[in-house]
């Protein structure tokens, strides 16, 4: 093995700096979360403790956090399906080159591209001119699309572009339907990035503030009733508060990020030796 | 089979279409024309007048705030490419197992999947008069005073900005340096290129598709953010997304919509010249 350069450490110096550029702040307020009672929004700790934890479990100062977070679950849940869905139609139907596509194409691009604060004020704009409801579950389901969406899209592009027709001709050779083929064939070959564009579903919707500002109606989701904190919550409460969805997040992830790792397994346990000289 | 094809393909992605159209198109559209609309101090109505516009061209705030704004995204840009830049380059280039790559290029990326606004609440205890950074300066003997631009301030503006979005640069540069033929690489030593020349003549402009890629997300989420702005800069500062999202507190929205149109448009002209130089299908 060739002698590391001196490049290799300073890049390495400089790679660990920038996680702990991403990181430190996250594990700063983990630890001002454990505040004691008297302590502050910084440190010095005065004392450690879960007096901050035992009071988001309390209904009251801290408004209807709870309330906020079911819904901002169901609603992540709905989204992700919903992306998921749609981003493997999406993707099947852009294999097929139709007229049309490319223009469809630059509006998902535009629908990443767009200001968020956009959507948010035109699809308020229409809900109130039409006179329908403004509520999470319509008006910030469908703006929470609009984020969601070109990720998943983009993902599944990614992934058929890649994709090997040669198992799909010899499904069909060997006399599968349209919707065999796809049902039995396509869709266990991609079901792994299907998790993955589950994932960028769940967490962009659980954390998606710009487009649900005008658009969750009267109850609040999550991330805009931490907002709301923000301007009047001046203890650690929301360190604590702040920790405990940053676990929730990163346990999605472990979750899902686990589910490729034992897909993966299960497939090379599983699959077929052609090909390997076995 | 041809008709068939297209037939499929509009059936397969039309509850796409849908979407788009009722949550991108039409709520833009509905954007435009209330930007003609008139604005009273309790309701809107349907007229066609200019004056929003007027208001707006006429008003020196909003090139003070547009100026602003570009600032703000330039300066972005310039951090998280230089940053994220770097950062890819390590991954792709040095890191020679590829478990350790998959696992630091996640570790990169995870933060992308959690809370913004928690994020940003972060820095507080970090920034703050009597934060980290300052009581550590303190001790150190560097400064006697704590120092007041580091929290509500431009610096922390963009600092979240940079915190939030280098990923955004990080992940497609990594993805079009891994698919750099190595051979490339090593025929540059061979003839003699240092590493340094080997990084500017041969993977900078090989790796182009995907910083272009990254200052589209980049430029984009700096000149479209109205919340990290207001948050890290107390509401002492201003882009357009803030004054957007001012007037709309002030249920003004025709004059809301003028100030939205205007920044779409802008942020379309500067998609439309970076698509020159990318093609966005080819990449994917």
């Amino acid at each position: 093995m060739e002698q590391r350069s001196r490049a290799f450490y300073l890049l390495t110096a400089f790679f660990a700096l920038f996680i702990l550029f991403l990181y430190g702040p996250t594990i700063t307020i983990g630890i001002l979360s454990f505040q004691g009672p008297q302590g502050g929004l910084t440190f010095p700790m005065n004392g450690v403790s879960l007096h901050w934890f035992r009071d988001l479990f309390e209904e009251q100062a801290v408004g209807d956090i709870w309330g906020a977070f079911r819904r901002s679950l169901a609603l992540g849940l709905m989204v992700m399906v919903t992306t998921v869905v749609i981003s493997v139609m999406g993707g099947l139907a852009f294999r097929k080159r139709f007229a049309g596509s490319g223009l469809l194409f630059y509006l998902i691009i535009a629908s990443l591209v767009i200001p968020s604060i956009l959507i948010s004020l035109g699809v308020g704009l229409i809900f109130n001119q039409l006179g329908f409801k403004i509520h999470w579950a319509t008006s910030g389901f469908g703006s929470q699309l609009t984020w969601t969406l070109p990720f998943g899209l983009l993902i599944m592009f990614a992934v058929f572009n890649r994709f090997d027709k040669s198992y799909e001709e010899a499904a069909r050779d060997q006399g599968a339907t349209a919707w065999q083929t796809i049902a039995y064939v396509v869709l266990p070959i991609i079901a792994p990035s299907l998790i993955g564009v589950a994932l960028f579903g769940f967490t962009l919707s659980y954390d998606e503030f710009a487009r649900t500002l005008l658009t969750a109606g009267s109850y609040n989701t999550l991330p805009l009733e931490i907002f709301g904190m923000t301007t009047n919550v001046t203890t650690p409460v929301i360190y604590a508060l702040g920790t405990l969805t940053t676990l929730f997040s990163f346990l999605i992830i472990a979750v899902f990020m686990g589910t490729v790792v034992i897909l993966g397994r299960r497939r090379a346990r599983l699959g077929s030796d052609a090909g390997k000289g076995v | 089979m041809l008709k068939n094809r297209h037939v499929t393909g509009w059936l397969q992605a039309a509850p796409l279409s849908l979407v788009l159209i009722g949550f991108l198109i039409l709520p833009i559209v509905a954007i435009v024309i209330v930007s003609f609309w008139r604005a009273t101090e309790f309701s809107i109505i349907p007229a066609f007048t200019l004056e929003n516009y007027q208001f707006l061209f006429g008003s020196p705030v909003t090139y003070k705030v547009f100026l602003a704004t570009f600032k703000y995204a330039a300066i972005t840009w310039a951090l998280t490419l230089l940053i994220g830049f770097t950062a890819a380059y390590y991954l792709a280039f040095h890191i020679r197992s590829q478990t350790v790559q998959i696992a630091l290029f996640l570790l990169c990326t995870i933060p992308f999947w959690t809370s913004n606004i928690i994020r940003m609440i972060s820095w507080i205890p970090f920034l703050g008069r009597n934060g980290i950074a300052n009581s550590t300066l303190i001790d150190m003997g560097v400064i006697d005073e704590p120092l007041e631009w580091l929290l509500y301030s431009d610096f922390s503006v963009i600092l979240a900005f940079v915190h939030l979005y280098t990923l955004f640069m990080v992940v497609p540069i990594f993805n079009t340096m891994m698919r750099i033929d190595r051979s490339l690489i090593e025929a540059a030593y061979d003839n003699g290129a240092s590493g340094f020349q080997t990084l500017v003549h041969v993977i900078v402009p090989l790796t182009k598709p995907g910083i272009m890629i990254g200052t589209i997300f980049v430029l984009t989420l700096a000149m479209g953010d109205f919340i990290t702005v207001r948050f890290m800069s107390g509401s002492q500062k201003a882009n357009v997304g803030r004054l957007i999202s001012n007037d709309i507190a002030l249920l003004q929205y025709p004059s809301a919509a003028a100030t939205a149109v205007v920044l779409l448009c802008t942020v379309l002209i500067v998609i439309g010249i970076l698509l020159r130089f990318v093609d966005i299908r080819k990449e994917l």
